[in-house]
């Protein structure tokens, strides 16, 4: 019965921790569509929060040496993942809302700079350093530590299930419960669904289109960068691996989905999709092929599709004006 | 407050002559290389060498020029089938899925058909591998016109899933030595015959390219899908059945994924892999859409990528440059092209200086 109990909190704890990625990821998108902005790029930006979240964490301990402060190297991480999710955002924003580019096209576009850039860097920095970029130890558990003392992670059961996680976690649920307070509660909330169900109807009712769809896409991309250095900086163990987050921010675009563009739905989402990635590992079923296991998120997206699709119940549909450019003397 | 007339005011334009089009392209790649310069030259390299370097390795020498011509074979073909998609305003972002079906049918057919003859064992290969495109295609297409199911997550979706289907069987059913996770090389027979060095694909995407073009340019069909993609109440006004033209349509253009991975898998790879898709369904669809959705132009553009990917390629060996690159140039190529579109499609009218006009 214990053993049951261990396992299973094991098995939660492990599907936040690889969940955590995801909320960010995915709740960046979420800002992102609900304006009406399809920003397939998210691949392209979680690869570059990645790299450039590593760099920052990286420049600051080696300049600082010893006295490097792992809340420091964490705040700089989080601000050069961000600034280059905004970079990578801003490109797609300005040739699709602007440029009115196809954002289809725009987005995969910039996926492949993206991977590129991130790659790049990670290579860079391998080639500069001579072998693995290495950051302290202390630095190391700043990012994968819990924030909450020992004597409450050591409560059993309640400790690691509660307690136990890096801080990116609290964070992200933090950020998800802001982000779901704004999309419904506030009156700019309702102008951005607005602008991302009916744009014509928005700007006739004096919302500025452009400007809300710039500062979400922007924000959005800027918040799915985050998700790749939370990705690299615990999962990944702060090494920059070839292939490590090759598919993350696909998983991502898959989630936005499966929580029908409610951030809320994404708290316990990314859970499920964490514990759908790494369960073939821990919970082996016996005949389902693990290359067959590892699809089961697409799967269970592309049948949530089908369903909303056919039950066209009018909350779950996904922003009318999803994918489509706004030009106003276009009627 | 009164409203001020805006700064910028916009409007569509349809009547710019082709050469100040070609002109305007033209102009976005230079700037999309010197972009590229800035990235060489903090990777720590001589810009305009990098250049030479890939030009150099990618047409300086036959070996380079096969390796281009065999890249840019899935680039144009995928791109092809993608046209009358997109023709139709639906997005199959699903390519790579559909390629991967494809190749798996073809090794379906290499690895069962142990003692037919070439020819039709190729013919076998290549008829399996566009009805499996096809059908896998025909699944979201399906959906869509049945219930409106939004095409382009759900043809993203099946991507995956294909990916996954052909990794369990090379892991799997198909392994060749216990525990190797790969499938045996196709015996010769199972292989395409090479022309001029390369595999006979280049002269079957050639031949789809003028087909694809008297398709889209000529036929009821392809005046359905134009109707179709201007408006969707038009046709349905016309008469046309719209579920059977997107059915229709999507199945075609799995065929020809399906036929592009049966090229991949037994011409350029001799087997398969789970990613022999290796990309080239999401950058063809790039390639489809700077292109226009005009076949012959989307042959120009396949070819200056695999040029870069080719050239590149070697960059890291010779310069020490990330072989990463690649992709940073090829964005940065991409997204510039598809900036430039704009000022080709709009005009723009600056407050006061009226008449006048920036292009």
């Amino acid at each position: 019965m214990m053993g049951t109990i261990d396992f299973i909190v094991a098995l939660i704890s492990a599907a936040v921790l690889n969940g955590a990625p995801l909320m960010f990821g995915t709740s960046g998108e979420i800002l992102t569509q609900k304006s009406g902005n399809m920003n397939l790029g998210v691949e392209g930006l979680m690869f570059m929060g990645g790299a450039f979240g590593l760099l920052g964490a990286f420049a600051y301990g080696n300049a600082a040496g010893d006295s490097a402060s792992g809340v420091v190297a964490v705040l700089i991480s989080l601000l050069c993942s961000f600034a280059a999710g905004v970079a990578g955002a801003l490109i797609f924003s300005f040739l699709t809302i602007t440029l009115r580019a196809n954002q289809n096209v725009t987005g995969l576009a910039l996926t492949i700079f993206g991977t590129g850039a991130g790659q790049f860097v990670g290579e860079l920095m391998r080639i500069r350093v001579g072998g693995n970029v290495a950051i302290s130890n202390e630095l190391k558990l700043a990012f994968s530590g819990s924030p909450f003392p020992a004597a409450l992670q050591n409560i059993p059961v309640v400790g690691p299930l509660l307690f136990s996680y890096n801080v990116f976690v609290y964070l992200g649920v933090i950020m998800i419960i802001v982000m779901h307070r704004f999309l419904n509660k506030t009156r700019k909330g309702l102008y951005l669904r607005a602008v991302g169900e009916s744009p014509a109807t928005a700007d006739a009712a004096g919302i500025n289109v452009t400007r809300y769809r710039y500062i979400a896409t922007v924000l959005g991309g800027g918040i799915s960068a985050i998700g790749g250095m939370v990705y690299t900086m615990t999962i990944a163990g702060t090494v920059w691996n070839h292939t490590g987050l090759s598919g993350e921010g696909w998983v991502a675009v898959a989630l936005v989905i499966f929580c029908l563009w409610k951030p809320i739905n994404s708290l316990w989402g990314s859970v499920l999709f964490g514990a759908l990635l790494i369960l073939y590992i821990r919970l082996p079923i016996p005949f389902l092929p693990t290359q067959i296991y590892k699809v089961v998120p697409y799967i269970f997206t592309a049948l949530v599709l089908i369903m909303v699709s056919i039950r066209q119940r009018r909350e779950d549909q996904p922003p009318a004006a999803l994918g489509t450019a706004y030009f106003r003397e276009d009627r | 407050m009164h409203e001020k007339t805006p700064l910028i005011r916009l409007s569509k334009r349809e009547d710019m002559p082709k050469r100040r089009i070609w002109l305007i392209r033209l102009g976005a790649f230079v700037v999309a290389l010197l972009l590229g310069m800035i990235v060489f030259w903090i990777a720590g390299a001589n810009p305009l060498e990098a250049y030479e370097s890939i030009v150099v390795a990618a047409l300086g020498k036959k070996t380079g020029i096969r390796q281009v011509v065999r890249n840019a074979v899935p680039l144009l073909g995928t791109a092809l089938a993608l046209a009358p998609c997109f023709k139709m305003r639906y997005w199959n972002i699903g390519a790579e899925g559909q390629i991967t079906m494809g190749a798996v049918a073809a090794a379906f057919f290499a690895i069962n058909c142990k003692t037919m003859p070439s020819l039709p064992l190729l013919l076998l290969m290549g008829l399996g591998s566009i009805v499996f495109g096809a059908l896998w295609s025909l699944i979201p297409a399906f959906f869509k016109s049945r219930w409106g199911t939004n095409e382009t997550l759900f043809t993203l979706m099946m991507n995956y899933i294909a990916i996954g289907i052909a990794a369990w069987l090379i892991g799997g059913p198909w392994e060749g030595k216990k525990g190797s996770q790969i499938i045996p090389v196709f015996r010769d027979e199972a292989v395409l015959p090479k022309v001029f060095g390369v595999h006979i694909g280049w002269i079957i995407v050639l031949v789809i390219t003028v087909l694809m073009f008297i398709y889209m340019r000529y036929t009821k069909h392809g005046y359905e899908i134009a109707v179709l993609g201007e408006s969707e109440n038009t046709a349905r006004y016309a008469g046309m059945s719209v579920g059977k033209i997107i059915m229709r349509t999507a199945a075609l253009s799995g065929g020809i994924c399906g036929l592009v991975g049966f090229m991949i898998a037994s011409g350029a790879h001799g087997t398969l892999y789970a990613n022999v898709a290796g990309g080239a369904g999401f950058t063809a669809i790039t390639v489809c859409w700077l292109a226009q959705l005009n076949p012959f132009a989307m042959i120009v553009i396949s070819l200056l990528l695999a040029v870069l990917t080719r050239g590149s390629s070697t960059l890291q060996t010779s310069m020490g440059i990330p072989a990463s690159i690649t992709d940073i140039i090829t964005g940065i190529i991409l997204l510039c092209m598809l900036g430039c579109e704009f000022f080709i499609n709009y005009k723009m009218h600056f407050r006061k200086s009226s008449g006048k006009e920036a292009a």
